[in-house]
């Protein structure tokens, strides 16, 4: 941590960039922080509670941020990949960013609780994870620490899902998408929504219903989880954003799978590798074509 | 009273189908089958659209939404696209849009994907009459809409 501030604080100094974008205790819990003044450098903190993905912060739309100057980010690997995915989409250029990466031994599942890491409170997103060693950076810092245990209860839940029949399936998703009110706290939270007209608000033609019907609500996070496909990375900023709770984390695994599954594509942190969905094979698989 | 009225109001409920088809193989396709006079289950309403690239999923997913019980996407065959590669493009987009629509609940007898070319009438005759079966054998999707008034879009 000491090494994480004296960091922060030269580059600060030297004029190297403007703003740092790290994590500092607040009053209830960790939360992001922005950094601008050298001798506050001292209040950044990075531990197991730090959850946050700041890469969002880095995407264009977040205007207010932008006018802060050069930034510095303090990312764990699966951060990075979001960083990765701002560059491969033409949305940011690679030296604007300095980014300061930190070897992770896995987050929380819910931060606030700060309990110790266990296969119940590590976070989800988690298990699996082979961007602990971050590989995209300008800066490494830490020792590589032990892996965090593997908490799967997400893949349990899609497994359960994938066993029930289509109407038991439409049953769940519908008891779930009933409760959202269309706030798109899933798409302002998400590192890589970064149109400036979502389509969503879209008046000619409506594709999505504006108010809070099922029949919207449905429209509305199919498109989202579509729009993501292959560019996801799965950082579930849109799951901790949701108010109601719905569990948007399954949809962002779900996907993932089905995209690895079907084109061998999953998101990484090297800002040259294809969009899955840009790009075609005439191998691809078309067994559901008939 | 439209047709679907009538249908209806005759208490026998009756598949909404739409398809999703390019303009140089399967609308040439489903314009030879009607010229040759195949019988044809009259369920399927044809959007004629320049490739089948050109159908986004989100087409689909406002389709099911307004009211449809079912989808059909054709287009030419891979390698005999008009525009060379729209298909392959298209056929990755429906391979992921099936899957979601899978995991959301929809049933994939649903919704068909197809290759139809100009000169396949009859294929397309069989995808119209199997499509409309298989979905008249599952059902109406969603409840009814609740309109608020007015024309429905």
């Amino acid at each position: 941590m000491k090494e994480l501030q004296e960091l922060a604080a030269k580059l600060l100094a030297d004029g190297a960039v403007q703003v740092v974008l790290g994590y500092e205790e607040g009053p209830r819990g960790v939360r992001p922080a922005f950094i601008t003044d050298p001798a506050q450098a001292g209040r950044l903190v990075f531990d197991a509670r730090c959850v946050q993905n700041l890469a969002t912060y880095l995407n264009p739309r977040r205007q207010h941020i932008v006018q802060l100057g050069k930034p510095a980010v303090v990312v764990k690997g699966c951060d990075a990949r979001a960083i990765a995915g701002l560059v491969r989409e033409r949305q940011i250029a690679r030296e604007s960013v300095v980014v300061i990466a930190v070897r992770c031994g896995g987050v929380l599942q819910r931060p606030e609780e700060n309990a110790a890491l266990s296969s119940e409170t590590t976070a989800v997103r988690c298990a699996g994870c082979d961007a602990r060693e971050p590989r995209l950076y300008d800066y490494i810092l830490g020792e590589l620490p032990p892996p965090p245990p593997v908490n799967a209860s997400r893949d349990e839940q899609i497994a359960m899902l994938e066993k029930m029949t289509p109407a038991e399936r439409k049953g769940f998703w519908d008891g779930e998408l009933s409760r959202c009110i269309l706030c798109h706290a899933c798409r302002e939270a998400c590192p890589m929504c970064f149109c400036v007209q979502c389509t969503a608000e879209r008046a000619l033609p409506q594709w999505i219903d504006p108010s809070p019907t099922l029949h919207g609500n449905r429209a509305w996070q199919m498109m989202r989880v579509l729009h993501q496909a292959g560019r996801c990375v799965d950082c579930l900023e849109c799951e901790r954003a949701c108010p109601e709770d719905i569990p948007l984390g399954l949809f962002a695994r779900y996907i993932a799978g089905a995209v690895e599954t079907r084109f061998g594509y999953k998101a990484c942190d090297d800002p040259a590798a294809p969009a899955p969905l840009g790009v075609f094979s005439t191998e691809d698989g078309e067994e559901f074509i008939r | 009273m439209s047709y679907d009225e009538k249908q209806e109001s005759g208490g026998a409920w009756s598949p909404k189908i739409v398809a999703f088809v390019c303009n140089w193989c399967t609308y040439t396709g489903a314009d030879l089958a009607g010229t040759s006079r195949l019988k044809m289950d009259a369920n399927v309403r044809v959007i004629r659209l320049t490739c089948s690239s050109r159908v986004s999923p989100l087409f689909i997913i406002k389709a099911f939404e307004r009211g449809a019980d079912g989808v059909i996407v054709s287009g030419c065959h891979t390698g005999d696209c008009h525009y060379s590669t729209g298909n392959y493009y298209a056929r990755r987009r429906f391979a992921i849009l099936r899957d979601l629509l899978q995991f959301m609940g929809v049933d994939d007898d649903r919704v068909t994907f197809s290759w139809v070319s100009a000169s396949e009438g009859n294929k397309w005759q069989e995808v119209v009459n199997e499509t409309t079966a298989r979905v008249r054998a599952l059902g109406a999707l969603h409840a009814p809409l609740q309109e608020k008034g007015g024309e429905t879009p």
